[in-house]
């Protein structure tokens, strides 16, 4: 299976059907990818997660981290169906414990990602899941929170890529699996 | 951390409530939080809950799976798939791309709302409710309102804890709910 988009499985048209798409949010210009619709679709949400655990289920995964909030929808029946663990990715002050954080690039200004100290293990095998990838910034300041302390990401994980933004290239080097583009 | 008295003969239950972490004095002085990751690390543990929680709506005409943000989308999701389900996220103001409906309740200091997508639900469809707590049961009030207004059905709150203490349970009117595990700190 290529590491790529999932272009030759039937289940993907009927995913991508099912994404609605909202002109002008959160602001003029941009066309919101919402999967919410996706959710509605109890075969589609299904497929969805079934696309995924099959890429990974023979990976020896033992982390999915999820980034908030909507990578908590996808990450844990992921989780779950391949015996890893769940950690979410937070924004900064909403997990109670001691945290990490990295700090990422907005359009304006910065934001944080939090990790749980201790959640994740040098030696663990992770995969990190959003439910899109844009400029790729999130998903970087992941990785990059996974690999201070010692964690190998295997993949990131999206249902789906914006690939005009170019968020591929801002993986340092990891693959992206995602099923659908929209251009 | 107590176990609920009649889930004493369910033996998943103890592991469940073990694998909770509590922290003092989050967010603020005198809480001692109930953090739920450390049970999302415990792959054992998480399957059980998601398991309980399955066993007990599935094949009961449960159409919907209503998740608090953020916690709820933890939980929510994989009892959703299980069941046959649609998920649905309840949200802060502003997160929803669509149309929304909004229902507003009280905090300690100030009120706050919760949003649902126009659309997402229709009415006669029978509901679960799911977050990771109770704790004064605002949220959740919201939330069976906001769904009743669209003519759901809630069948049950289902939350993996219940801190009793702050009398969450009489703000669900009628709604009945299902907890794993009640804690006394609060």
């Amino acid at each position: 299976m290529s590491g790529n988009k999932q272009d030759e499985d039937p289940r993907i048209n009927g995913i991508k059907t099912k994404i609605r798409v909202v002109p002008d949010f959160p602001k003029k210009g941009i066309m919101f990818q919402d999967i919410t619709t996706v959710l509605l679709d109890p075969k589609a949400f299904k497929d969805t997660i079934d696309l995924f655990v099959e890429r990974y289920r023979d990976k020896n995964i033992s982390v999915v981290a999820g980034i908030e909030a909507r990578g908590f929808i996808f990450g844990p029946p992921i989780a779950l169906a391949i015996g890893a663990k769940f950690v979410p990715l937070r924004k900064p002050k909403k997990l109670p414990g001691e945290t990490i954080f990295e700090e990422y690039e907005l359009e304006y200004g910065n934001d944080r990602l939090e990790m749980h100290v201790g959640a994740v293990e040098a030696g663990d095998r992770a995969l990190v899941v959003d439910d899109l990838i844009a400029t790729g910034g999130t998903l970087c300041a992941a990785i990059n929170l996974l690999e201070r302390v010692g964690a190998e990401v295997v993949e990131c994980a999206c249902v789906i890529e914006l690939p005009e933004l170019k968020g591929r290239q801002r993986l340092k080097g990891k693959p992206l699996c995602m099923l659908v583009e929209y251009r | 951390m107590a176990t609920k008295e009649e889930d004493v003969q369910d033996p998943r239950i103890p592991k469940i409530a073990s694998s909770i972490r509590v922290i003092p004095d989050f967010p603020k002085p005198g809480i001692m939080f109930q953090d739920i990751t450390t049970l999302l690390l415990d792959t054992e543990a998480f399957k059980d809950t998601i398991d309980i929680f399955v066993e007990r709506y599935k094949g009961k005409g449960i159409s919907v799976v209503a998740g608090v943000e953020a916690r709820g989308f933890i939980f929510g999701p994989p009892i959703a798939l299980a069941i046959g389900a649609k998920f649905v996220p309840m949200r802060k103001p502003k997160k929803l791309p669509g149309k929304v409906i909004s229902e507003e309740y009280s905090l300690e200091y100030g009120t706050d709302k919760i949003e649902m997508h126009v659309g997402a639900v229709e009415p006669g469809e029978r509901a679960i409710i799911i977050d990771d707590l109770i704790a004064t049961g605002g949220t959740l009030a919201a939330a069976i309102r906001l769904l009743e207004r669209v003519g759901v059905t809630i069948a049950e709150c289902a939350c993996v804890i219940e801190l009793p203490v702050l009398k969450g349970r009489e703000k669900l009117g009628e709604t009945p709910l299902f907890i794993l595990v009640t804690s006394d700190a609060a």
